[in-house]
């Protein structure tokens, strides 16, 4: 027991305040290698700050995030260079938008789209590139014949499938999500869930998913935060926050969803 | 056999605290005591809203507990799981303790061949060696080969119950959690669960469960622990 993990992300203090309004307050938690961590909320809770903050690519007003570039050598991301944030972002890092059209480049092909992060980290070799891409396409369910196609004429679970290659293709260790499903027909969801699932199983990859649905944050997470006006008001091992839920918010979120 | 301790549980509480419904306050049941040695099955009594579930799920972690201790045997030390980590709670129900719900919980698009698998590869076996386990265990309940690779999402009950058993045995935990397991169940089926855990009896392995069917309890209880025993002894406000 107690088997000593570092941490892969810390998160210590966080503050972001909109004018006097607190959209995240005193925020601390530790993620550790593989974990899947939901954070669920009303929309308004903060929980899209504390992504981007978590993330890097919005500032604190107060607090720090550490990253562990390697194990045991954690870094304050607010010390690091623009540069060394930016690669960051594109090889240890994903994030999947919501929006698939801003996590994607329209106007470039499918192939484009995935190779870009290998050509981010030096890869020139434009067959391997290709066919790495093919590769990526089938392994999230796109026929690798659509390869030289733009995203604009692909469906909305199919740019969110490509978008999630698109992150994976350099083996992140960890991955933002922000409503990865939301927006999509029940069906559609139902493919990419169980597809982000197995992935992530897979390549042992941590995840921050921020959802409002409970579903979804059962289904994928192993630990929740709950988050009301930008505070973190219950957490825990997500069945225990779900399936015993002691905040009078937790309790009205949990009681709100409609059992199909 | 050894019949080693697996599982203290002592001076346990549970109440609910109801916030939409005015902050009231639900006592569930308080200072709860047993134990369970390898080898053996417990089986919590009583009439229904007792109170049998609510341990169970305090035993398992996702239920929180307001009072007591549940101390259980991993990786050869008794450590106590009420105010274990999520992470430490999720170790020991990887290697330690497994739960059979009363329901399955489908998760759209598996295979039922791959949801009884997924425990065994957490526990660390090959994909192969986890499908073989899961597929021996299915053919063990009965369950039509046809259906195994196809998602339990349109079985009935009893079909969707014996792909849940199958999934709790399949991770070969010491310490079994079984919540109604059997009710579903035809007398063919019944019986084959009772077989299982008879088995897993032999290894050493221990046995808390909630069995509503009288024939299956009389073969596989050895001990009763009536819970109307725990009944707190402050009820709460009428409403």
């Amino acid at each position: 027991m107690n088997t000593p993990t570092t941490p892969l992300l810390k998160a210590s203090g966080l503050c972001k305040f909109y004018g006097n309004r607190a959209a995240c307050r005193d925020i601390s938690f530790e993620l550790e290698p593989g974990e899947v961590l939901a954070i669920v909320g009303e929309s308004g809770s903060g929980k899209s700050t504390l992504l981007n903050l978590l993330s890097g690519r919005l500032a604190p007003d107060s607090g720090r995030v550490d990253y562990a570039l390697a194990p045991g050598q954690m870094r304050d991301l607010a010390t690091m260079s623009e540069a060394e944030r930016r690669l960051l972002a594109r090889t240890d890092w994903g994030f999947v938008h919501q929006d698939a059209r801003e996590g994607l480049r329209m106007n470039v092909s499918a192939g484009g789209n995935i190779g870009e992060r290998l050509m981010g980290i030096g890869n020139r070799h434009f067959g391997n590139i290709r066919e790495t891409a093919q590769v990526w396409l089938s392994r999230v369910e796109i026929d690798p014949a659509r390869v030289d196609e733009r995203p604009t004429a692909f469906s909305g679970g199919m740019r969110q499938r490509l978008q999630i290659a698109r992150n994976l293709v350099t083996n992140p260790r960890l991955v933002f999500m922000d409503e990865p499903t939301g927006g999509l027909d029940v069906s559609v969801q139902a493919r990419l869930l169980d597809m982000i699932r197995a992935l992530v199983a897979e390549m042992g990859l941590a995840v921050v998913l921020v959802t409002h649905d409970l579903a979804v944050a059962r289904l994928l997470s192993q630990r929740i935060l709950v988050m009301k006006q930008g505070e973190v008001i219950e957490s825990g091992l997500t069945d225990r926050v779900l399936d015993d839920p002691q905040a009078p918010y937790t309790q009205l979120l949990v009681s709100s969803v409609l059992a199909a | 056999m050894t019949h080693e301790t697996l599982l203290i549980v002592a001076g346990l509480e549970k109440h609910f605290t109801l916030h939409l419904h005015g902050a009231k306050r639900l006592p569930v049941v308080e200072n709860v005591g047993f134990t369970l040695h390898a080898g053996e099955c417990v089986v919590l009594g009583g009439p229904s809203g007792a109170g049998k579930s609510s341990i169970l799920k305090m035993v398992y972690g996702n239920y929180l507990t307001n009072g007591g201790s549940v101390l259980i045997r991993h990786k050869g030390e008794m450590i106590e799981l009420t105010d274990a980590s999520p992470r430490a709670v999720l170790e020991v129900r990887r290697e330690t303790l497994g739960y059979v719900s009363q329901f399955l919980r489908v998760i759209p698009r598996v295979s039922a061949l791959d949801i009884v698998a997924e425990p065994a590869r957490s526990a660390g076996l090959t994909m192969e060696a986890a499908r073989a386990r899961a597929a021996s265990l299915l053919a063990r309940l009965n369950l039509p080969e046809r259906l195994w690779g196809l998602p339990p999402a349109t079985f009935s009950g009893g079909e969707q119950q014996r792909v849940n058993i199958a999934r709790g045995f399949a991770g070969e935990h010491a310490v079994m959690i079984l919540d109604e397991p059997t009710a579903s169940l035809d007398a063919t089926n019944r019986a084959a669960v009772v077989k299982l855990i008879e088995e897993k009896k032999a290894q050493g392995c221990g046995f808390l469960g909630i069995f509503h069917d009288e024939d299956v309890r009389s073969l596989v209880a050895d001990r009763i622990v009536d819970v109307t025993g725990f009944k707190p002894s402050v009820q709460g406000e009428a409403a």
